[in-house]
């Protein structure tokens, strides 16, 4: 069973993007993660207070096949920003998805915006 | 052109050294090489021997790198002595039976430990201390064994007697000269050597000659010495000298010393020119050295020759600084002041048991010789003054006598060494050739020691290469930069400082006025632990929440698969049937994984996040508490059962132990930490293996610090003795403080210790004569973290704010489906990935 989700389609050239509502950024914790699931993908959520941004990137940590990338540290790390994996703690850069360790490595990322309180991702397919 | 052929006998230290300056130098394109060792195998670190006891393998003792002779092109020949030498025909025979052709023959044979000829010295279980085969023979001697004697009381008999006290027997040293360490030391030296000794539980006995060892009545042996007396043992190792492995050259008739020795020439050739003798087979200037770094220099000496170099071999310095049963001991040249007209200087504190000595010539300008025994933080600086002829100031007394009466730091200052002073005399490696390394680009000290191989050797010189280094460093304008991560340029300790006394209680508080940017996985846990340890607040209160590692986050270990370990506490081990039957009942219902742990307590794996909170509900319900083993804070104290149970038990270890635990079973640190408690001296609880071990004597308890086991294993230091339970407890207070106010991040107290300065000492005096005035605040502190203990995780479930956290994903109810089990001896595991394949097919959602 699916959350109620509320779906926008928009066109993007010939992609099919749209922008799907996971929670209230209220909710989301200063300086940490949650996980999230949209359209039963995992993702998770980073909320960096002081800027008042949030990240979405894939939840699965590719080296050790779990689902706990939401549960990492962030932070920086020189000028970019990272999450720490909990496991055996490779950092990926949070905007591209980039490994930092292992160049073959690169975790999904989505755009965020907030609109109302509101945090969509921008889903292109699964 | 064919290659000339060279023959090196004996592959030991100084064996091995050869052939490494050989091959350096490019000699191995000239000869080809045949080494033969009459060991099993290939050299090992024998001045680091004793360190075999202590769990370092024969693989770790190992000179030789894997295939590193095999890569060289060299003939090995291993467990097949050398048992004669034809000059005539150039060649030597082996036991084997083979002969072998040489053009050059080089003998390091080293040399043989002395066993005095008293009747019954061949028993079995008469054992001597120089190869790893005796080292293993003391071992399987040992079991079973419950007295053990060295005869000799040397360097090498105590570092004997320590081995014998480690494996846990009753130890004796028996010297037949009337003082301990005769050679390096003067009567009072050895008098209070003996009384540290002694007071280690180590018996000595001086002026005592063995006349018979026979059959024993309680033991295996009885020794009967001249002045009437018997001494009952087990085992009795030999540890009355070295001779010198000379067979060869008696054999083939090269001159020889009169009391044996192989006489060599400055260049390290032997009467015969074709053959030379390096290390402690042979005799220069009618001296033998029995040490290592001098067999070096004779190596780099013979090689040199060899290739048609000049390097000529004039004597070496012979002084030693070692730990002997955890006492420092030095000595330096002239150490019995034998020179004409040398007066000498001598400091005595029977209180801190130190002793001082140095001996200066006639003029008072120069220093020729110096004994430390109880503290040798000078014996740098002082063989400095000796070997470089450095001046002395106009009272040199000052350079031994503590600041307190009137002498200054000895500090020379490793700016005022000559760049030809000796820094590491195992390698001959001087202050210019560090120099010159940091030149070509090296930037620490780790990189100095691979280029120079300085401290490498016996590693006495450490210290001093850390200090030059150092020193070079910041004179270059390098900083040697201890800070913990790009955030802050502090290191933890600094950080505990700052947080302390600017009294800040959050990371964004420390980094805005301390740090830059926004933090990182290094420096946010650690901060989050000095957070903890000051103000003890919870660690998932808000502003901390983001900074915990994961298992913190969610009190909870996360395992390989995503899904948390479960460990309540069981102090001390000790467990009622109610509280097993609950553990199961809750491991069944959660299907929970479970397992005794090696801490003496049970874990439970597989939880899931969501059911964390239940799991614990139920735990605490039943009366158990948080183990903290998600934690960087106190672990487990384990306990043997004691004076209430156990015929031997002498104190009620379960009691202290529950004791312990309960008291520290809160604090946060900068590592984990682990206890034991035994109740007598069999040490069933292992507690010297602990970062805190207590076991029980008869007046009291023995306190040890500092143990480790883990990667790097290491046993703790006995720090005082017979101590009544509410010293032990201040003192342990204070130790812990004191280690959660200095260590450095990550940092166990096994480390803390081996990088403090001034060592176990130096600790006893911070901790027990309060050295540094900080033993109330240090109690005070320990005093308010035990009062605000909560257990974390029963706060945690008060709060509905904190258990949202809880759940897998915050838009749904859903479980993580990337969770697998499978059954396996009748629980559950988390599924291989390859298992995992198999159990679900790949169905996309959405
Ligand atoms: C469960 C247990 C093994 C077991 O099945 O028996 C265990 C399991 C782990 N040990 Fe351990 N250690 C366990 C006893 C030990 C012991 C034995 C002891 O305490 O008597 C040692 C050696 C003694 C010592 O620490 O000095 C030990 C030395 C280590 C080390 C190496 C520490 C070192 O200084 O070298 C690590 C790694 C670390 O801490 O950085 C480690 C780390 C770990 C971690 C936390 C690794 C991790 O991060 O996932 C394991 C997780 C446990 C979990 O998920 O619950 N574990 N570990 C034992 C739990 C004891 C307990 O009741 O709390
Ligand atoms: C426990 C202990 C602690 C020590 N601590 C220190 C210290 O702190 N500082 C220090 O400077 N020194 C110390 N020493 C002394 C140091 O180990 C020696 O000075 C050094 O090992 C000498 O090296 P070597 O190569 O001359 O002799 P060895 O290392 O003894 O090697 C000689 C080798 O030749 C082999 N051999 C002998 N005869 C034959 C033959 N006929 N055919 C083939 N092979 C043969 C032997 O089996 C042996 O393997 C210590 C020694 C011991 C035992
Ligand atoms: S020894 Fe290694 S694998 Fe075993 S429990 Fe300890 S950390 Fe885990
Ligand atoms: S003096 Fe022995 S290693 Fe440097």
């Amino acid at each position: 069973m699916q959350p109620s989700l509320l779906r926008i389609v928009i066109s993007e050239g010939e992609m099919m993007t749209e922008w799907v509502k996971v929670c209230r950024k209220s909710e989301l914790p200063d300086d940490s993660g949650v996980g999230a699931l949209v359209h039963g993908h995992q993702i998770a959520l980073f909320y960096q207070a002081e800027l008042d941004r949030v990240f979405a990137i894939d939840n699965h940590d590719p080296v050790m096949d779990a689902n706990v990338i939401c549960h990492g540290i962030i932070g920086d790390l020189k000028g970019q920003w990272v999450v720490a994996s909990p496991l055996l703690k490779q950092h990926y850069n949070l905007e591209t998805g980039q490994c930092l360790e292992k160049s073959e490595l690169r975790l999904r990322v989505w755009p965020v915006r907030v609109c109302q309180d509101q945090i969509e991702v921008q889903w292109a397919g699964a | 052109m064919s290659k000339a052929k060279l023959i090196v006998v004996g592959n030991g230290m100084v064996g091995h050294q050869y052939l490494q300056t050989l091959a350096d130098q490019g000699g191995l394109d000239h000869y080809e090489v045949t080494v033969i060792s009459g060991e099993p195998r290939v050299a090992y670190d024998r001045v680091h021997l004793s360190e075999f006891f202590t769990g370092r393998s024969a693989a770790e003792l190992s000179m030789v790198a894997p295939d590193q002779y095999e890569n060289w092109g060299l003939n090995v020949v291993l467990a097949d002595p050398v048992t004669a030498i034809d000059r005539g025909s150039k060649s030597v025979a082996l036991r084997s039976s083979a002969e072998l052709r040489y053009d050059a023959l080089v003998l390091a044979t080293g040399s043989y430990p002395f066993v005095p000829p008293v009747p019954g010295h061949d028993r079995e279980h008469c054992l001597v201390y120089r190869t790893i085969e005796d080292l293993e023979a003391i071992m399987a001697s040992a079991q079973g064994a419950k007295t053990g004697v060295v005869v000799g009381g040397g360097l090498l008999g105590l570092e004997a007697a320590k081995a014998l006290r480690d494996l846990g027997l009753e130890t004796h040293v028996v010297e037949f000269a009337p003082r301990l360490m005769a050679v390096q030391l003067d009567d009072a030296g050895g008098a209070l050597l003996r009384s540290k000794i002694e007071s280690l539980g180590v018996r000595v006995h001086t002026c005592k000659n063995t006349q018979v060892i026979e059959d024993g009545e309680q033991s295996r042996h009885r020794m009967v010495f001249t002045d009437g007396e018997v001494l009952e043992t087990d085992l009795i190792l030999f540890s009355a000298g070295i001779r010198p492995q000379d067979a060869l050259a008696r054999q083939s008739s090269l001159e020889l010393g009169e009391r044996g020795g192989i006489a060599i020439n400055n260049q390290c050739q032997t009467s015969d020119p074709a053959i030379y003798a390096i290390g402690e087979c042979a005799l220069w200037n009618r001296q033998i050295f029995g040490l290592v770094a001098p067999g070096y220099q004779m190596a780099k000496v013979a090689v040199s020759h060899l290739l048609g170099g000049e390097d000529s071999f004039t004597g070496a310095d012979m002084s030693t600084k070692l730990k002997l049963l955890g006492v420092d001991v030095a000595s330096i040249g002239d150490a019995h002041g034998r020179s004409a007209g040398s007066r000498s200087y001598v400091y005595l504190n029977e209180r801190t048991e130190v002793y001082k000595k140095i001996v200066v010539d006639a003029e008072g300008k120069h220093l020729l010789g110096a004994i430390l025994v109880g503290d040798a933080e000078d014996y740098g600086t002082l063989l400095q003054y000796a070997l470089n002829g450095i001046e002395l100031p106009k009272n040199p007394e000052g350079l031994i006598l503590p600041v307190s009466e009137g002498g200054k730091p000895a500090g020379l200052g490793v700016a005022a060494l000559p760049a030809t002073a000796a820094i590491c005399s195992c390698h001959g490696v001087c202050k210019g050739d560090i120099v010159a390394a940091l030149d070509a680009g090296c930037v620490d000290v780790g990189g100095v020691k691979a280029a120079t191989k300085a401290a490498t050797g016996c590693g006495g010189c450490s210290a001093l290469l850390t200090q030059v280094v150092n020193h070079e460093l910041a004179s270059r304008g390098v900083e040697v930069s201890k800070d913990i991560c790009e955030h802050f340029p502090y290191s933890r300790q600094e950080l505990f400082t700052l947080v302390r006394y600017d009294q800040i209680k959050t990371f964004n508080e420390l980094i805005s006025r301390h740090g830059k940017g926004h933090g990182c996985d290094i420096c946010k846990p650690a901060v989050a632990s000095i957070l903890a340890s000051c103000w003890n607040e919870h660690v998932l209160k808000k502003p901390h929440r983001g900074l915990q590692d994961t298992n913190d986050r969610f009190l909870a270990n996360m395992q390989k698969n995503g899904t948390y370990s479960v460990v309540p506490r069981i102090p001390g081990g000790e467990i009622t049937p109610e509280k097993l039957i609950v553990i199961g009942q809750v491991a069944k219902k959660y299907e929970l994984y479970t397992k005794i742990t090696g801490g003496q307590r049970i874990d439970l794996f597989g939880a899931r996040l969501e059911d964390l909170p239940a799991i614990w509900g139920e735990l605490i319900d039943a009366g158990f508490e948080t183990g903290q083993a998600y934690g960087k804070s106190v672990r487990t104290v384990k306990s043997c059962v004691g004076s209430t149970w156990c015929r031997y038990g002498v104190q009620d270890s379960v009691k202290l132990a529950l004791d312990i635990e309960n008291r520290y079973k809160g604090l946060r640190s900068p590592h984990k930490l682990k206890f034991a408690v035994s109740g007598c001296t069999r040490e069933c609880a292992e507690a010297q293996s602990k970062d805190i071990g207590v076991i029980a004597t008869e007046h009291g308890w023995n306190l040890y610090v500092c143990g480790n086991g883990g990667m790097k294993p290491r046993h703790a230091d006995l720090f005082a003795t017979d101590l009544d339970t509410e010293t032990l407890i201040r003192y342990i207070d204070r130790i812990l403080m004191f280690y959660v106010k200095t260590a450095d991040r990550l940092q166990r107290t096994s480390v803390w210790l081996d990088n403090m300065e001034g060592g176990l000492e130096y600790l006893q005096q911070v901790i027990i004569e309060d050295s540094l005035g900080l033993g109330a605040e240090l109690e005070s502190h320990m005093a308010s973290v035990v009062d605000t203990f909560e257990c974390e995780w029963k706060a945690t479930l008060n709060d509905p704010e904190k258990l949202k956290r809880f759940r897998p994903f915050i838009n749904s109810a859903e479980k993580d489906s990337g969770i697998v089990m499978v059954e396996e001896r009748g629980q559950l595991r988390p599924a291989t990935q390859a298992e995992k394949g198999e159990l679900i097919p790949l169905a996309k959602v959405g």
